[in-house]
C-alpha cells in the first residue's frame, strides 16, 4: 500500500528524480509522459497495481475519470445522454481516422486517441460510407469487366446495397458486442490490466474499417493481383491496430486463449473484406488482354498471360 | 373589489404582462375568418408558400424564410415525383433492377431523419422538421435532373447520352449540396461543420448516384 501511495504521489514529483531514485525504471525519451509512466508501471510491478491506479485516479485519467462521470450522467431517455457520445470535434475525427490508417507500434489507439471519449460519429459514418462505397464499386467494376460485350446489359443491382449494409452493420456492432461479452467473461476470471467498454471497442472497430473506403475504390481496377495485394495491405494496417488494441487485454490470460482471442479478430477481420471481395466485385476473366499475334515464320510468340 | 385593496407587490419584483380588452366581437372573426374563404384561396395560399420556397432552392442565398415557415409538402411531392420518375427501369431479374418505389422513398426520408439527428446531436440549433424541410427542399435540383435524363434517354442510350446525363447530374449534385449546405451550416457549432456538411454530400451522392445509373428498359 505504501509503495502504492507513493507511485501514486509520483505524478505530482519531478519525474526524473524519482526515476533517478528508482533504480529498476528505464529512462526513455517520451513524447507523452502520461504514457509511458503507466507502461511501465505495468511491466515493472504485479497487474493489479495499474488497474488500482486507474481506479484512484492518475494525472491524466484523474480529469478524464471526472469529466466522464460529469457528461454521462443524463439519464438514458433523455437526449443530453445521446449527445455525449458525438461530442467530438472536426479535428479529433481526422486524427481518429489517421490514426487508424498509419498504426504507431507500440501505441494503443484506444489510449492514444479516444482518450474515454468514444464517439459515435465515426463508426455510424465510416459504416455508412463504406457500404456505399462497395455497392458503387462493386457495380462500377462489373460495369468495366462486362462492357465489350454484346449480351450485357447494365443493371444498378441496387438489391447489394441492402445487403452490403446489413454485413456491414452486423459486423461493425454484433463482432464488438461479442468480443466486449468475451472480454468481461474473462475478466471475472483473471484479473486484466487493461479493459474496454463497449463504446471503445464499437470505436476501434468502427474507425479500423475506414481502410477498406480507398480500397473498395481501387477494387475497380479488374485485376486479380492488384485487388489481392490490396486485400493484404489493408488487412495488416487495420489488422494491426486492432491487435495493438487488443492485445494488452487479453495478454495476462492463458496464452493459448490469447493467441485465439487475437487471431479469431484478425480471421473475422480478413473474412469480411474477402467476402466483400468476391461478392460485390466479380472476377475479371482475363488479367491482361492477350492477343496472340500469329506468326509468321513459324515461331510462336508467347504474350502475357495468367 | 375591497379584498384587493390589502395586496401589494413590493417594488423590486418587475411585473411583467399585457392586458388587451378584447373590442367587441371583432377578433374571433378575424381569427377564424380563413373557414369563410373560398377553397381556392386557401389552396393558392399554401402553393404560394410551396412554390416561394422552390424558388429560394434555385436561388440559394440565405434567407430565414426557408427555415421560418418550414413545411413538408414541397418535399414530399419532389420525394414522390422522383420515385416515380425512377421506375419502369430494366431488370434482368427482380433482384438486380434499380430500386423500387418503397426503396427510394425509405432512403430520401430516412436518409433526411439521419441526417437531422446527427446534426442535432452534434449540438446544431436547428429544429427538427426545419432541417426536414431544406433537406427535403434541395431534392428539386435532383428532381430536374432525373427529368433531363428521362427526356435523354427517350433520344438515345449511347455515349453521347451518358455524357450529357452524367454532366447534368454532377452539376445538379452539386447544387443540391451547395444549397442545402448554405441553409443549414449556420446552425451548426464552427468547428463541427464539416461534421455535418458530409452526410449531406453522402445523402445527395446517393440520390445522384441512382438517377445516373438509371436505364429504361
Amino acid at each position: 500500500i505504501a509503495s502504492l501511495v507513493m507511485y501514486l504521489f509520483s505524478e505530482f514529483d519531478d519525474a526524473a528524480n524519482l526515476l533517478a531514485a528508482n533504480p529498476d525504471a528505464t529512462t526513455i525519451s517520451i513524447d507523452e509522459p502520461v504514457e509511458i509512466p503507466k507502461n511501465q508501471r505495468s511491466r515493472l510491478q504485479e497487474p493489479g497495481r495499474e488497474e488500482d491506479d486507474e481506479l484512484l485516479g492518475t494525472d491524466d485519467s484523474d480529469k478524464t475519470e471526472l469529466l466522464a462521470g460529469q457528461k454521462k450522467s443524463a439519464p438514458f431517455w433523455t437526449f443530453e445522454y445521446y449527445q455525449t457520445f458525438f461530442d467530438v470535434d472536426t479535428y479529433q475525427v481526422l486524427d481518429r481516422i489517421k490514426g487508424s490508417v498509419f498504426p504507431v507500434p507500440g501505441k494503443n489507439f484506444v489510449r492514444l486517441y479516444i482518450r474515454s471519449n468514444p464517439d459515435l460519429y465515426g463508426p455510424f459514418w465510416i459504416c455508412a460510407t463504406l457500404v456505399f462505397t462497395i455497392a458503387v464499386s462493386g457495380n462500377l467494376s462489373n460495369f468495366f469487366i462486362h462492357l465489350g460485350k454484346p449480351t450485357y446489359h447494365y443493371v444498378p443491382e441496387f438489391r447489394k446495397v441492402s445487403i452490403a449494409a446489413t454485413t456491414i452493420y452486423a459486423y461493425a456492432w454484433l463482432v464488438p458486442l461479442a468480443l466486449w461479452g468475451f472480454l468481461m467473461w474473462r475478466n471475472s476470471k483473471v484479473m486484466n490490466i487493461v479493459s474496454y467498454s463497449f463504446l471503445e471497442i464499437v470505436c476501434v472497430y468502427g474507425y479500423s474499417l475506414f481502410i477498406y473506403i480507398p480500397t473498395a475504390i481501387l477494387w475497380i481496377i479488374p485485376q486479380k493481383v492488384v485487388r489481392w495485394v490490396l486485400v493484404m495491405f489493408s488487412l495488416c494496417l487495420s489488422g494491426s491496430v486492432l491487435v495493438m488494441t487488443f492485445w494488452p487485454a487479453v495478454r495476462d490470460d492463458n496464452r493459448r486463449i490469447a493467441l485465439a482471442t487475437v487471431g479469431t479478430i484478425v480471421l473475422l477481420h480478413a473474412l469480411l473484406s474477402v467476402g466483400c471481395l468476391a461478392y460485390f466485385f466479380d472476377a475479371p476473366e482475363l488479367d491482361f488482354p492477350a492477343p496472340i499475334i500469329p506468326a509468321h515464320n513459324g515461331t510462336t510468340v508467347i504474350t502475357k498471360s495468367q | 373589489f375591497t379584498g384587493l385593496a390589502d395586496v401589494s407587490i413590493s417594488e423590486d419584483i418587475p411585473v411583467e404582462g399585457e392586458i388587451t380588452v378584447p373590442v367587441g366581437s371583432h377578433s374571433p372573426d378575424e381569427d377564424y375568418s380563413t373557414l369563410d374563404e373560398p377553397v381556392r384561396d386557401t389552396i393558392m395560399r399554401d402553393l404560394k408558400a410551396v412554390g416561394k420556397k422552390f424558388v429560394h432552392v434555385l436561388y440559394p442565398k440565405k434567407s430565414s424564410a426557408l427555415l421560418r415557415d418550414w413545411d413538408l409538402w414541397g418535399p414530399l411531392v419532389l420525394c414522390v415525383s422522383l420515385a416515380l420518375m425512377l421506375q419502369g427501369g430494366s431488370a434482368d431479374s427482380k433482384d438486380d433492377g434499380g430500386p423500387q418505389f418503397a426503396e427510394v422513398f425509405v432512403i430520401i426520408w430516412f436518409g433526411a431523419v439521419v441526417i437531422t439527428l446527427n446534426s442535432k446531436l452534434l449540438g446544431g440549433t436547428i429544429s427538427f422538421f426545419q432541417s426536414l424541410c431544406v433537406l427535403g427542399y434541395c431534392v428539386l435540383p435532383l428532381t430536374v435532373a432525373m427529368l433531363v435524363c428521362r427526356l435523354v434517354l427517350l433520344a438515345g442510350s449511347g455515349t453521347i447520352s451518358f455524357i450529357i446525363r452524367l454532366v447534368v447530374v454532377v452539376a445538379m449534385f452539386g447544387w443540391s449540396t451547395l444549397a442545402s449546405t448554405a441553409f443549414l451550416a449556420d446552425s451548426q457549432p464552427p468547428n463541427r461543420k464539416a461534421l455535418v456538411v458530409y452526410p449531406i454530400f453522402l445523402f445527395y451522392f446517393v440520390i445522384s448516384w441512382m438517377i445516373l445509373t438509371f436505364t429504361p428498359q
